[in-house]
């Protein structure tokens, strides 16, 4: 749904984006992880090209924004939908004003903008705050409206920069459940970035980490389990310090990996360490294990062979 | 000088003062709001960055600032015999008033713009709206708080001007105050034409104030 390839950004000397190639799935909700200054904000900007970048070919819903003219690239950005850190909202318009302005750039009729922003509205649940101006919603009221108005053209993919980093926990996570919903629903293809690694866990099927201009990592967040030596999948799930005699594997689709493992190869399995939350509503992480018996051996190779392990201390 | 007698002369000056506010500050802010949104959208990160005709507008603007409002009113004696055929009286007076007006109106726009978010600008860059749009429905919009506060402003400095203009036979209310109070020693009416201007541009800014409370949402 999203390509983007070889992009390149400097700002005079400082490189903001040193070749960066990142590609997000149709329905696929995406997360770019990186400190401030990792450029991962230029990246989101440089989709929607609200940023030009130097070099590089960024395709969306297979156009290829880059080769766009002004006003084709006008009509291309209606169909994605963007929602930003401070909201952004139009503080001389009502809740339902700032939801219809998009549909007022389409060129909407009036009857049917009112229509869709009821429809709007209802989705994110603040059906009942159309007539409200944004200086009277909470942060969490705000970015709901944000929301509304980013996909009320009915966009096919929705960016979102640092969207819940000006809210406070609890609201954080409402609207993350509100995106992952909308990524259910309406089978919305979302590409975010974050500083926050629970954000990620709470609502990403893939996830990337920028640092110095470039994916250092990316891929499926099982897949980044699996995978030795990810940096990614370190942060998210840190483990402490291995112990001499134990192995660490990663827990995505097999919930049952323990059970199975044990009456399969007739050992004993102990878990030393473990990281495991719900990734995108699935229990998902990495467990450091310490496997005991004659059957040792076999189990070891039964985890190496699927791929689940990660790594091994004996 | 009695009541009777002030009465005529005061309302003949307010008429006049109404009239050369009036027309000016209509042609101030038809001239002043697009130069303003020129000032603020050419600057480096506007709308439309051109650094150049930036520097031209800002030069202009700067220097019809820095002229006294009485020199630049003689200064522009020509223009005004072009444009409306007299260089005497109360619509004479019109044009050095907007002249004067404008580019202090401008800069006054081109602050209120300035206010408004870099973010809700992009965002609506975001979703595809041209330039025209963003100025219009986005810009002016938002600013619109700021625009009035600032055309209070100016209306108010516009009444102050009207006083001098006199010289140019403009009459109003500071014309009737030079020439009755200071010329002919008729303290009383001097007193009370000052009373009036008072109350004029405490209207004036009062009603500014509550319009720009009404349309302000922050």
């Amino acid at each position: 749904m999203i390509t983007v390839s070889g992009l390149r950004k400097a700002y005079g000397d400082v490189v903001a984006l040193d070749g960066v190639d990142l590609h997000v799935g149709k329905g696929e909700v995406f997360g770019v992880l990186g400190r401030s200054g990792a450029g991962k904000s230029t990246l989101l900007r440089c989709v929607n090209l609200l940023e030009r970048p130097d070099e590089g070919v960024v395709t969306v819903d297979g156009r290829e924004l880059t080769d766009l003219g002004a006003t084709d690239l006008r009509r291309a950005r209606q169909r994605i939908g963007m929602i930003h850190q401070h909201f952004a909202l139009l503080s001389s318009r009502t809740v339902a004003g700032n939801v219809a302005f998009p549909l007022e750039v389409m060129g909407v009729g009036r009857a049917a903008r009112a229509r869709r922003v009821a429809e709007m509205l209802d989705l994110v649940g603040l059906a009942d705050r159309a007539g409200a101006y944004p200086a009277q919603l909470s942060g969490g009221q705000k970015q709901r409206v944000g929301i509304a108005r980013a996909l009320a053209a009915e966009p096919s993919v929705l960016l979102s920069d640092e969207a819940t980093s000006a809210l406070d926990p609890a609201t954080t996570q409402s609207i993350l459940a509100l995106l992952r919903r909308l990524n259910r629903e309406l089978g919305l293809t979302i590409l975010l970035i974050t500083h926050e690694m629970d954000v990620i866990k709470a609502v990403c099927d893939s996830a990337a980490i920028m640092s110095d201009g470039r994916i250092a990592e990316a891929g499926r967040i099982p897949d980044l389990l699996a995978t030795p030596g990810s940096r990614l999948a370190a942060e998210l799930f840190p483990l402490p310090p291995a112990e001499p005699g134990t192995v660490t594997v990663a827990l995505a689709a097999d919930q049952a990996l323990l059970s199975r493992l044990a009456r399969a190869h007739d050992v004993d399995v102990a878990i030393a360490a473990g990281a495991v939350e719900q990734v995108a509503g699935v229990p998902a992480g990495r467990l450091r294990l310490r496997i005991t018996g004659t059957g040792t051996a076999a189990a070891l190779a039964d985890l190496r062979e699927r791929g689940l392990l990660v790594e091994e201390d004996a | 000088m009695t009541w009777s007698e002030m009465s005529p002369l005061l309302w003949e000056a307010t008429g006049q003062t109404a009239v050369m506010v009036g027309w000016s500050t209509l042609f101030t802010v038809l001239f002043g709001l697009p130069l303003g949104v020129c000032l603020a959208g050419t600057d480096r990160g506007g709308l439309f960055p051109a650094p150049a005709v930036r520097r031209v507008l800002g030069l202009v603007v700067n220097v019809g600032r820095s002229v006294p409002f009485i020199v630049l009113m003689i200064a522009v004696i020509p223009v005004t015999r072009v444009l409306t055929g007299t260089t005497i009286g109360t619509a004479a007076a019109v044009v050095p008033l907007t002249i004067g007006a404008v580019p202090f109106f401008a800069r006054l726009v081109e602050t209120a713009l300035r206010e408004v978010g870099r973010d809700v600008v992009q965002a609506a860059e975001a979703m595809g709206a041209g330039r025209v749009t963003i100025v219009t429905r986005v810009l002016l919009a938002e600013a619109l708080p700021g625009l009035v506060a600032g055309l209070t402003v100016t209306v108010v400095t516009l009444i102050s001007y009207s006083a001098m203009a006199g010289v140019i036979g403009g009459g109003g209310l500071g014309d009737l105050a030079v020439r009755y109070g200071y010329q002919r020693f008729e303290t009383t009416l001097m007193v009370v034409t000052v009373v009036v201007l008072v109350v004029v541009v405490q209207l004036a800014q009062t009603l500014g104030d509550a319009v720009a409370r009404r349309l302000s949402h922050r």
